[in-house]
């Protein structure tokens, strides 16, 4: 099972990218769950979202206590206290950032992945939503699923102008990652 | 079709699949987007029926049972403090025997506000006279939902969906919404024997004098115990034509010849049994998924008990003053059985306090006393309690 933490404030589509990842997923034939663990709905507000992926059927309804891999939306987030909490020893960190790894400690520095996210939002939505950017550089970085499938679901919650400036938001996002470092199969 | 849906969202596509005439709905967190997706699908034309917008809980209760009273076919959904301004209407549509469904997205109630899950609200109107079910996931509560209208119209009382608010209907996962030709088939159109009719006036909701009471509420009793065996048959007919079973009155998993039980309601289930394939050094355990809380199915749940020497009751609501609701049930149920197993009672996980795996290895490790303790609340943290009730 593989399991994903995604950090972010209301309003930068937090629990949207969590439904994005996992109809991905599903559209795939795969299992999966997301969900969100709201605290009070407000924007600019720190909030979590979950999600799951697995060959089998996902019967568990807790909360993502150990995730494979964060998804954090604003990078201002990092300082929160217990933010990379329970991510496993070979897990990665996505980050929505423009500056260097090198802003960051040692201690996380070999998980970190920067993404100017932001800044790419701006650039072909006119607007600072990071969240489909972030998940089009997750399934290049992780090999998780193709990049056709997150267009899939884009496909089934918007339409016209707002879809087509995503999909080549993500498509500029899946240009910026050149590797695949965080290979991973739902399988394994 | 197997989709990808939030359980709001799948909920909603359901009760469009049993076609009611008339919904009213206040929305109320976590139910909002139960109600949001129904009047969606009202304005797109993909729904054909009166969605009335209310003022309150009272009103929508107030407006489905006039509705239903007329004859049509009726839906309405609320959560936590919703519930409880419904309460006075509850009584009355079940009282009155009008034939209905709501879905309960379970929720905390008031005070402390809380807008998370658990179930006091649908607890607290245990007594209303509706039958109540409890989903263990959003696959049951869409097939739930179906086979809700089928009981109410055959019973001729009011059917509670219950299914965990967040937990569920926030979370997006695989889902098989059925065909409408599937439903069709299954649920035939409404047609209420007591509907008001000009051209033969009848009275709804008199006054009933000491003369009659007690036999209305004795009618009422039966009907409810005797809607145990709709229940059955149309998850039964259900299984037939969609392969699926939503749980009956009960469901059972887990090896027949364990020792230690842990009775549910909802979605903590699947939690528990994922734990019981992780712990593998922890004794083998039943899981026992009450979905039929209204009729309480005394029998079915005395024969899935049998041969154990322990039943833990988790659930997510208690009698504040007493303890756990369900609990003092369960003993009521199994009172006089050979070898009653010694019944230990906890609540978990108000108000959202999230239910994580290692819940069932607490569980366990609570029960190696010789004799039960009294009831508690599982996942206290004591630190966390005023200072003046630390020693408590």
């Amino acid at each position: 099972m593989i399991e994903v933490r995604i950090h972010g404030r209301g309003g930068q589509g937090n629990v949207v990218a969590a439904y994005l990842l996992a109809t991905a997923a599903i559209n795939e034939g795969w299992h999966a769950q997301a969900f969100p663990a709201f605290g009070a709905e407000r924007r600019g507000a720190p909030v979590v979202a979950f999600v799951r992926i697995d060959h089998t059927p996902i019967s568990r309804r807790c909360q993502v206590v150990s995730p494979d891999f964060l998804i954090i939306q604003d990078e201002a987030l990092m300082n929160i206290p217990g933010i990379t909490e329970g991510l496993k020893a070979d897990g990665g960190i996505l980050l929505n950032s423009s500056k260097d790894s090198d802003s960051y400690s040692n201690e996380i520095d070999g998980k970190l992945v920067l993404l100017p996210a932001t800044q790419l939002a701006q650039q072909h939505l006119g607007r600072p939503v990071p969240n489909t950017a972030l998940l089009s550089a997750f399934l290049e970085l992780t090999d998780l699923l193709p990049q056709q499938s997150l267009i899939k679901s884009l496909e089934e919650r918007f339409k016209g102008a707002v879809l087509e400036k995503n999909i080549a938001l993500i498509k500029a996002a899946a240009e910026t990652i050149t590797d695949n470092p965080w290979k991973m199969t739902i399988n394994a | 079709m197997r989709k990808a849906l939030e359980g709001s969202q799948a909920i909603a596509l359901t009760v469009a699949l049993c076609r009611p005439q008339v919904v009213a709905a206040y929305p109320i967190t976590p139910q909002t987007h139960i109600v949001e997706n129904i009047a969606k699908l009202v304005a797109d034309g993909k729904m054909d029926c009166e969605l009335v917008s209310v003022e309150s809980e009272f009103s929508a209760a107030s407006l489905v049972l006039g509705a239903a009273c007329a004859g049509s076919r009726t839906y309405t959904a609320s959560a936590s403090q919703g519930i409880l301004l419904m309460s006075e209407v509850l009584y009355n549509i079940a009282g009155l025997r009008i034939p209905m469904v709501m879905t309960c997205a379970n929720r905390a109630l008031s005070a402390p506000l809380s807008i998370w899950n658990d179930q006091q609200d649908s607890m607290a109107v245990r007594d209303a006279g509706w039958i109540q079910l409890y989903c263990a996931n959003n696959q049951e509560a869409v097939d739930t939902t179906i086979q809700a209208y089928r009981i109410a119209e055959a019973t001729e009382l009011p059917v509670m969906v219950c299914m965990d608010g967040f937990t569920l209907t926030h979370t997006l996962e695989p889902i098989d919404i059925p065909e409408q030709a599937m439903v069709d088939a299954y649920l035939p159109p409404f047609n209420f024997a007591r509907a008001l009719d000009p051209a033969n006036p009848i009275s709804i909701g008199t006054l009933v004098s000491p003369d009659h009471y007690p036999e209305a509420r004795h009618s009422h009793h039966h009907a409810l115990l005797d809607a145990a065996d709709e229940i059955i048959a149309a998850d039964a007919d259900w299984q037939q034509l969609s392969g699926r079973s939503a749980g009956g009155l009960l469901s059972v998993s887990g090896p027949d010849d364990a020792r230690i039980g842990i009775l549910t309601l909802g979605s903590i289930v699947g939690t528990l049994s994922d734990a019981s394939d992780l712990y593998t050094d922890l004794p083998a355990t039943k899981l026992i998924n009450l979905r039929a809380f209204r009729p309480f199915p005394v029998d079915a749940l005395r024969f899935a008990c049998s041969g154990l020497t322990d039943l833990i009751v988790l659930e997510r609501a208690l009698s504040p003053g007493f303890g756990g609701i369900v609990a003092a049930e369960v003993h009521a149920a199994l009172a006089g059985m050979q070898d009653v197993p010694r019944i230990h009672s906890f609540a978990v996980g108000l108000g959202g306090r999230d239910i994580p795996l290692e819940i069932y290895r607490t569980l366990h490790r609570k029960i190696d006393a010789a004799e039960p303790g009294p009831f508690s609340i599982i996942d206290v943290e004591r630190d966390r309690l005023p200072v003046e009730d630390h020693g408590i």
